[in-house]
């Protein structure tokens, strides 16, 4: 945590005026190139770390069913899948599907796990975009209030705040959350992603987009588009109170820093009211940083998702990461974790780009 | 500059003066003292509530019975049962007691390891430079990027297949943990070595004749790492996290070979369904509160290292001396 708000920091702190490249739009395309080549020295190690260390247990068949079959009907199945050559040949191979997009197929219930991605990644997207929602809506305001009032009992409440919602896991949230408003208050619903009604007029739709809620408002189904938005609202809460301390913390810093500037003084002195200075004159600078750690927030928010969801029944990926774990399915975890840590370096990416397009200082 | 400030004062103080909490305590006024305290307070609990667990805790982690037969199950909190009991009819009050053991074990193992390995590496990778550096650096950064909670994930499937007794459990959580750690240190001990590298002493050792061992483990270490206990108790609140995330996800340590909080929680979570609290509200109370602590730590020792952030004694209570 504090490694991420210091790195923070520095943007903030570089002293001197902005120098603006001389050419713009050359260097910035320069950069892009790059900075896209990058991402694949990065997946390319990760992918080669899972596969080497999920082999290091020995093949996924034994692991799977090992106590189920017979020693002879292993071996049949270790051969049939192709287990048994050298490991660097079945290294190469799975590089190569990897790259057409191949995930190979899950073992304890044999489907694509390309499939298994497609089907339950939009509800993941679904949660994360949600609790990335609602950490935005708490973290700023409280964020920009908190470097107002910097020092004074309000601040430390809210940095109290803070570290505690960093301090909650996601699932002891959640368990607080169902029990007040699911079970206790009998407000909203305590798992799943829409009720019975909802759900089967929702999977009954042509070509759905998994985004329940969108789904539900394109075919006017104003009744499933209600329950699915109850349904969503505690689990977001949980994983996004997570993610709003971070944030809180991060609009904190780097606010006190840009309210020190003199340009800051300079708008005061000019009559510029206290709210205006507060929310664009020291706000939008200190943004690059909050968007760059936004960026490594993603990581956090995914291995969250896990958590989360196996609290909220949620059927997205990480419900089904959690499912396969339990069924030793390594297979289908090696997939999910590798398509995961595609997802992170790609936000990176866009992350980077989106803090160059903002300020021309990071490229060089 | 800013961490010279903290450990090196040199000049004449007594040595537990110069000690890491002590030194910060000295340090600090006014909300940030509290914050200090607050955390202190908390972490004391948690290390109290480990060490004495075997004499506070009324029953076993594994107990269901006793000499007047078995104990009830999902029993409210109340009467012999301080806190409760499960549905298996474990005593809530002396799992939750008994974890803080699992958890300061886990944490005090992985963080030695990714302190040990992680400094290693950043020495050598920083000093020696070269190829090694950069594979180094990229690996660092990819494992960096990589979710923890899946990291640890994939280690605790390779160290123990996902189940284990208590010492196995706890080492294959510890070293889950290490794995997603050792980046940060390297990160952190790198960059500072290759500052390093370039002061007037490192030349002045080499010109004398030291030998890269002797520059980097005694010259460069000793100035590189300043920092570590700050990160120690910011990762020390991670790892806790990381084992509770671990145990929740049914990867941890099997609950007849010991107690933990986060698989607790899980098997806590149909309860809440029902209504029953005490079974989750306890062990997630332990976890947030141990993190809290160890937070309040680790944030106050941040801030007291900068001067930019440490607040000030007001001048009428120790006039000059304050800024010391």
């Amino acid at each position: 945590m504090a490694i991420t708000t210091e790195l923070a920091e520095e943007p903030s702190a570089l002293p001197g005026p902005t120098t603006k490249p001389t050419k713009a739009g050359g260097s910035f395309a320069r950069y892009l190139v790059t900075r896209f080549l990058l991402i694949f020295p990065t997946i390319f190690i990760l992918v080669t770390l899972v596969f080497f260390l999920m082999r290091i247990t020995g093949d996924p068949i034994t692991a799977a069913l090992g106590g189920r079959l017979t020693p002879g009907q292993l071996a049949e199945r270790i051969a049939e899948a192709g287990y048994d050559r050298p490991v660097m040949v079945q290294y190469f191979e799975y590089l190569g599907q990897v790259f057409t997009g191949n995930f190979g197929r899950t073992i304890s219930d044999n489907r694509a796990v390309t499939e298994v991605l497609l089907t339950y990644g939009s509800a993941t997207a679904e949660l994360a975009f949600n609790s990335l929602l609602i950490a935005l809506l708490i973290g700023i305001p409280f964020g920009l209030l908190s470097a107002k009032l910097r020092d004074r009992w309000p601040d430390a409440m809210l940095r109290v705040f803070a570290i505690l919602c960093y301090a909650t896991p996601v699932f002891f949230a959640g368990l607080l959350l169902k029990l007040i408003f699911g079970v206790w208050l009998g407000w909203l619903p305590i798992a799943g992603r829409a009720g019975i009604n909802a759900e089967l007029s929702l999977t009954r739709l042509q070509n759905p987009s998994g985004i329940y809620l969108l789904d539900a408002l394109r075919s006017g189904n104003m009744e499933a588009a209600s329950d699915v938005i109850q349904h969503a609202i505690l689990p977001a809460v949980a994983l996004g109170l997570l993610t709003a301390g971070v944030f809180l913390r991060l609009v904190r810093t780097n606010v006190i820093g840009t309210l020190g500037r003199e340009y800051v003084e300079a708008g005061r002195s000019r009559g510029v009211s206290e709210y205006r200075l507060l929310t664009k004159h020291a706000y939008r600078p200190a943004l690059i940083p909050i968007i760059t750690v936004m960026g490594l927030q993603i990581a956090l928010l995914l291995g969250g998702a896990v958590l989360t969801e196996t609290t909220f029944e949620w059927k997205g990926l990480g419900f089904m990461l959690a499912q396969y774990l339990t069924a030793r399915d390594f297979v289908a975890v090696q997939g999910i974790v590798v398509l995961l840590a595609v997802i992170v370096a790609l936000t990176n990416f866009i992350v980077d780009i989106v803090a160059a397009l903002i300020d021309p200082r990071v490229r060089f | 500059m800013s961490t010279s400030i903290v450990s090196t004062p040199r000049a004449g103080k007594p040595l537990w003066q110069r000690l890491p909490i002590i030194s910060h305590y000295r340090m600090s006024a006014g909300l940030q003292r509290g914050m200090l305290v607050a955390g202190l307070v908390l972490t004391c609990i948690f290390v109290l509530a480990a060490a004495l667990a075997p004499l506070i805790a009324p029953y076993g982690h594994a107990q269901i019975s006793d000499a007047s037969g078995n104990f009830p199950t999902q029993a409210p909190p109340g009467g012999r049962f301080l806190w409760g009991t499960t549905v298996g009819g474990f005593d809530v009050f002396s799992r939750t007691l008994w974890g803080a053991q699992t958890a300061f074990a886990v944490i005090v193992i992985a963080v030695a390891f990714s302190i040990f390995l992680g400094v290693i590496l950043g020495l050598v990778s920083g000093y020696l430079g070269g190829w090694l550096d950069r594979i180094m650096v990229v690996l660092a950064d990819a494992i960096y990027a990589f979710p923890s909670l899946l990291l640890a994930i994939v280690m605790s499937i390779v160290i123990s297949q996902g189940q284990s007794s208590l010492w196995g459990g706890v080492m294959a959580a510890a070293i889950s943990i290490t794995v997603v750690f050792i980046p940060q240190y390297f990160r952190v001990i790198r960059a500072e070595t290759v500052r390093l590298k370039a002061e007037p002493f490192v030349e002045s050792a080499k010109v004398v004749g030291a030998s890269s061992g002797r520059i980097m483990f005694k010259h460069i270490f000793r100035n590189a790492t300043r920092t570590l206990p700050l990160i120690f108790t910011l990762n020390a609140s991670e790892a806790l996290l990381t084992l509770a995330g671990l145990g929740f996800l049914g990867f941890g340590i099997e609950p007849t070979a010991a107690s933990e909080w986060g698989f607790d929680l899980n098997r806590a979570m149909s309860d809440a369904t029902s209504g029953i609290w005490w079974t989750g509200v306890f062990p997630g109370a332990a976890i947030v509160l141990t993190v809290l602590g160890l937070t309040l730590v680790g944030e106050s020792m941040n801030d007291l290292a900068d001067p930019r952030l440490r607040l000030r004694r007001k001048a009428k209570n120790r006039g000059g001396k304050a800024t010391a």
